[in-house]
């Protein structure tokens, strides 16, 4: 049985969960300081 | 500790450290994960895909950790009421799950072609799927509480009662006969060769950076969302 697809899929799942949390958390993050900021401006 | 009860404090000191963890663990994950596939040594019963171990090990290593976090911030909630533990143990939650979820299909991935099957229902697997099951219970518990910042007690009596199963995912294979190797490192000792063992350290230190950075972005997010949550009060009132 060949190794090498094993090996690329399991690199390929965590390239794609980390990708996933590492977006999430920082879109997530700006977007809420950005509005919180914005509010505190506010008159 | 409760010098950082002040959520200023706080945030004035996750500001830089959110960077500060992030890139080293970046440049120490993808590293250690090259260093990985391309200089280690093919192993003698495994062959190459000893080299799943350096992304599956530390996914188990943050899921299991991260449950561990959410355990001690759920006591620091309830003990010491400290207000930024529950958001702590909140945003643990989900990079906790899912890496719990990366380990189990990497896992699964590397059993394959070692084992000659995806899954088996022994100790060690059937454990580490219970805690993923207990994240997104963890997860649904924390969502359906209304107040953002005050996260339930309900939630963080779960996250305690919940570490029950970290000692036993530890212990698995070797309380019960499991197709999951033992345990190659312990406190006395590593069975691992010195060319697998030193990447995999580095890997390990990388994506720990990482989970911290994740951690302290999300923290941040309630922050703000608590914010915007308490000026939209004040603006309705007003």
């Amino acid at each position: 049985m060949p190794h090498l697809p094993f090996i690329i899929a399991a690199f390929a799942v965590t390239g794609v969960g980390v990708i996933w949390l590492v977006v999430s958390s920082y879109v997530g993050m700006r977007r809420s300081e950005a509005l919180a900021d914005d509010l505190r401006q506010q008159p | 500790m409760h010098r950082f009860a002040n959520p200023a404090r706080f945030l004035r000191l996750a500001k830089p450290l959110t960077p500060a963890l992030f890139w080293p663990g970046l440049v120490l994950a993808l590293g250690a994960c090259l260093w990985g596939l391309f200089a280690t040594p093919t192993e003698r019963l495994m062959g190459d895909t000893v080299k799943i171990m350096f992304v599956h090990v530390p996914s188990a290593w943050l899921g299991m950790g991260g449950w561990t976090g959410i355990a001690i911030a759920s006591i620091v909630q309830l003990v010491w009421r400290h207000p930024l533990a529950g958001i702590a143990a909140r945003a643990i939650a989900v990079p906790g799950a899912t890496f719990a979820a990366i380990c189990l299909l990497t896992g699964s991935i590397w059993g394959r072609p070692t084992w000659g099957t995806w899954w088996v229902w022994d100790g060690r697997l059937t454990s580490m799927l219970v805690l993923f099951f207990l994240y997104l219970g963890y997860i649904a518990l924390t969502n359906a509480s209304s107040e953002k910042g005050d996260t339930s007690r309900v939630a963080a009596v779960f996250g305690i009662i919940g570490a029950v199963n970290i000692p036993i995912i530890n212990r698995s294979v070797i309380w019960w006969e499991s197709q999951h190797q033992k345990a190659s490192i312990t406190l006395g000792g590593s069975s691992i060769n010195e060319a697998y063992l030193v990447p995999l350290f580095v890997a390990v230190a990388g994506f720990s950076l990482l989970f911290g950075a994740l951690v302290l972005m999300r923290m941040r997010a309630a922050l703000a969302e608590m914010r915007i949550e308490a000026r939209m009060r004040r603006m309705a009132e007003s």
